[in-house]
C-alpha cells in the first residue's frame, strides 16, 4: 500500500498535447477515480502511472519513490484491462499465479494466495478452465483475482466493467468497492461512466482535454461544480442550461421571463451568465418559466418529463407522478439556492 | 434455407459436392498420374499410354532410383535446405513481424515498402547480379549459397504474415504480461509466442514448401552432383536422347513424402492458422 503523487506531468503524442501539468496526491488506501469523455487523457494517464507510456515531463511517485524510468514490472502496481487481458494459453490456476511464479515466489505461498483470491471471488470451482470457457463476469473476476494476489502497491483500473451488461455491470461495481475495503489497497480506477465514478470513489477527478478540471468527493463534485463541463459531466440525466444576463438578484432567461438567483451569486448587471439546474431541482409551479411538454418518461421510483422552455430542451425529474400530456403548457421554478451560475466567457462558477 | 422444397435442398447438396469432387479430382489428377508411372513397366509405358492403370506393375523404378542414382543425396540436401531455410526465416520474420506489428519507428512504413518491392521483381531479372555476387563470395555449388538466397527471397512474405498473425493478439495480452513481470521479451516468449503457433506454424510450412520445390537458383547455383538438390535432380532423369519418365516419376513420389508428412504434422496448427490469417487478411 502506498500513497501516489503526480506532479506537474506532462504527455505529447507527438504535437498534440494529452496531458497537461498533472497534479494530483492520491492518499494511501484511497479510491480515486478518474472519469472524462473519450479522448480527455484518464486512460494515458493510468497507463502513465503503470509505465505502458513514458511521460514528457514532470514526476510520478509511488510511496517515495520515484518511478518516471521505472519498468512497468517493478512498479509494484497490478492493473485490470478492459479487455481483460487474461492469456488465453493458461488456465485460471495458472493466470492468476503468473506474476507470482515469474516472481519465483515460493509454491506454498502461491498455492496460499490463488487459493485465498479465489475463494474471495468466487473462483474456486473454476481454476482448471481456460478464459475461452468463462462468461464474461468470470473473466472479470479472474482479472480481478490476478490483480489481488499480487497484493500490489496500487491497484490500476482501466475500465474494467465496460465490456459486461448493465445488470452485471452494477453487480461488479458492488463487489469492486466492497473489495477495496477489504482491502485497502490504494486503486486508480478509470472510467467514462459517470454513475461508476458517483458510486465507487472516495475522490472523483473530472478530466477534459488532457486538463484536471475539478477534484472532490462524488457529492461535493454533484453540489459544487466548479464550471459548466463538470457541471455538465456529473450528473444524470444531465443538469439543465440557460443562457441568461444577470439584472443583479434575479437572471434574464432568453424569452424574457426573470428568475431569482441565489444569494451566494457574485454577478454585476448585465453580466452574461449561464444558469445551471439539476433535473430533480425543477419543479411545477403556479407562475414562473413558461414550457411546454414534450415527453413524459415514468421510470417507476420517478417521472422524467422533458419540455421546451427558454429556448432550450429542459429535462425535469419529478418523484411524485404528475398527469401529463404532450404539448401541455406549465410553469417551471426552482430554488434559487439550488441554481448554479456560471461566466458564460470563462465557464467558471459564480455562487 | 427456408422457402426451398426438398428436392431444390438436395439438388443443391449435389451440385455443391459436384463441384467439388470436380476440383478435387482436377487438382489430384496430376498426382495420381505420377503415381501411376512411377509403377509402371518400362514396356509399358508407351504401349499403354492412357489407361488409368497398368496392367502390370513393378517397383523397379524406386528401386534404381534409391540404389542406382544419386537421389538420396539429392534428398538430404533437399532436406537440410529446406529445414533449415524454414527455421531462419520464421524466427527472423517472427521479430520482424513483432516489430512492425507492434512499434512505431522512423522508416516503418519505408521499410515496409522496400519488403513489398522485393517480391515485384521478375526473379529473372535478379539472376545474373545475384550469380556474381554469390560467386565473388565464394557460395556458388554449396548449400549454404541456396539457404542465403532462398531466406532473403521469402523473409518479405514471411514477415507480413507472421505481422498479420501477431496483428491479431491484443496488445493488452503483453501489457499485462509486462505489469504482472516480464521484460517485453519475456513477454514476448511467454505470451505472444504460444499464441501465434498456428501463425509460425503456418509461415513454417510456406517457406518449407517454396524451397523444397525451388528450382531455378538450384539450377543455376549448384554444378556438383553431391549439392543438388532433390529438384534439380530430377532433370539427371532427363538423357540427351530420352526422359527415363519411370524413374523421374518415382523420384517425384519419393519427394512428395516428406511435404505430406510435414503438413500432416503442422495441420492442427495450420488449420487454425490460415483461417486466422485470411480473416484479418
Amino acid at each position: 500500500m502506498a500513497s501516489v503523487s503526480l506532479r506537474n506531468v506532462h504527455k505529447k503524442f507527438g504535437p498534440v498535447t494529452v496531458l497537461e501539468s498533472i497534479d494530483l496526491e492520491i492518499a494511501d488506501g484511497e479510491f480515486v477515480v478518474l472519469v472524462g469523455p473519450s479522448g480527455c487523457g484518464k486512460s494515458t494517464l493510468l497507463r502513465s502511472i503503470a509505465g505502458l507510456e513514458s511521460i514528457n515531463g514532470g514526476e510520478i511517485r509511488i510511496g517515495d519513490r520515484q518511478i518516471n524510468h521505472v519498468a512497468p514490472k517493478d512498479r509494484d502496481i497490478a492493473m485490470v484491462f478492459q479487455s481483460y487481458a487474461l492469456y488465453p494459453h493458461m488456465d485460471v490456476r495458472q493466470n492468476m499465479a503468473f506474476s507470482l511464479n515469474l516472481r519465483k515466489s515460493p509454491a506454498e505461498l502461491i498455492a496460499e494466495r490463488v487459493t485465498a483470491a479465489s475463494a474471495k471471488l468466487g473462483l474456486g470451482s473454476l481454476l482448471e478452465r481456460l478464459p475461452k470457457q468463462l462468461s464474461g463476469g468470470q473473466r472479470q473476476r479472474v482479472a480481478m483475482g490476478r490483480a489481488i494476489v499480487r497484493n500490489p502497491k496500487v491497484f490500476l483500473f482501466d475500465e474494467p466493467l465496460s465490456n459486461l451488461d448493465a445488470k452485471l455491470r452494477s453487480t461488479m461495481r458492488t463487489e469492486i468497492k466492497a473489495l477495496h475495503q477489504s482491502l485497502k489497497t490504494t486503486a486508480i480506477y478509470v472510467t467514462h461512466d459517470q454513475v461508476e465514478a458517483m458510486t465507487m470513489a472516495n475522490r472523483i477527478v473530472v478530466m477534459h482535454d488532457g486538463i484536471i478540471q475539478q477534484v472532490g468527493p462524488p457529492l461535493e463534485l454533484y453540489d459544487r461544480p466548479i464550471n459548466i463541463f463538470v457541471a455538465g459531466f456529473i450528473g444524470s440525466p444531465t443538469m439543465n442550461f440557460f443562457d441568461a444576463v444577470s439584472a443583479g438578484k434575479s437572471a434574464r432567461l432568453g424569452d424574457g421571463s426573470a428568475l431569482a438567483l441565489p444569494a451566494s451569486a457574485a454577478v454585476k448587471a448585465g453580466q452574461e451568465i449561464v444558469i445551471g439546474i439539476r433535473p430533480e431541482h425543477l419543479h411545477f409551479s403556479r407562475e414562473g418559466l413558461p414550457g411546454t411538454v414534450v415527453v413524459v418518461e415514468p421510470l417507476g421510483m420517478s417521472t422524467q418529463v422533458t419540455l421546451d422552455a427558454a429556448g432550450e430542451r429542459v429535462t425535469l425529474m419529478a418523484l411524485e407522478r404528475p398527469k401529463l400530456a404532450p404539448g401541455e403548457a406549465k410553469y417551471l421554478s426552482a430554488k434559487p439556492e439550488d441554481i448554479h451560475v456560471f461566466d458564460r466567457a470563462s465557464g467558471l462558477r459564480l455562487n | 434455407m427456408p422457402g426451398q422444397s426438398l428436392f431444390q435442398r438436395i439438388a443443391g447438396q449435389i451440385g455443391l459436392y459436384g463441384a467439388i469432387a470436380c476440383y478435387v479430382v482436377f487438382a489430384l489428377l496430376p498426382i495420381y498420374w505420377t503415381i501411376k508411372i512411377s509403377v509402371t513397366p518400362q514396356d509399358l509405358l508407351y504401349s499403354e499410354g492412357i489407361r488409368l492403370w497398368p496392367s502390370r506393375m513393378t517397383l523397379d523404378n524406386y528401386a534404381s532410383v534409391l540404389k542406382a542414382s544419386d537421389f538420396p543425396r539429392y534428398f538430404l540436401n533437399s532436406i537440410i535446405v529446406s529445414v533449415t531455410t524454414a527455421i531462419i526465416v520464421t524466427a527472423v520474420a517472427s521479430f520482424a513481424g513483432y516489430a512492425l506489428s507492434r512499434f512505431k519507428f522512423r522508416g516503418k512504413a519505408l521499410v515496409s515498402l522496400v519488403l513489398l518491392l522485393t517480391q515485384t521483381f521478375p526473379l529473372v531479372m535478379v539472376i545474373p547480379p545475384i550469380y556474381r555476387i554469390m560467386g565473388q563470395l565464394g557460395l556458388t555449388d554449396n548449400l549454404y549459397g541456396l539457404i542465403i538466397i532462398y531466406t532473403a527471397f521469402n523473409i518479405a512474405f514471411a514477415t507480413f504474415l507472421m505481422q498479420s498473425f501477431l496483428d491479431g493478439v491484443p496488445k493488452d495480452l503483453e501489457e499485462a504480461a509486462m505489469i504482472d513481470g516480464c521484460t517485453r521479451l519475456d513477454a514476448l516468449r511467454r505470451v505472444i509466442l504460444p499464441l501465434t503457433l498456428p501463425g509460425m506454424g503456418a509461415t513454417v510450412a510456406f517457406v518449407f514448401t517454396a524451397a523444397w520445390s525451388e528450382l531455378l537458383f538450384g539450377l543455376m547455383l549448384i554444378n556438383s552432383e553431391s549439392q543438388k538438390t532433390f529438384s534439380v535432380g530430377l532433370l539427371t532423369f532427363v538423357g540427351k536422347f530420352a526422359v527415363d519418365w519411370g524413374q523421374m516419376m518415382a523420384a517425384s513420389v519419393l519427394a512428395l513424402i516428406p511435404v505430406c508428412l510435414f503438413f500432416l504434422f503442422l495441420q492442427r496448427y495450420l488449420v487454425t492458422g490460415l483461417t486466422a490469417g485470411a480473416v484479418k487478411g
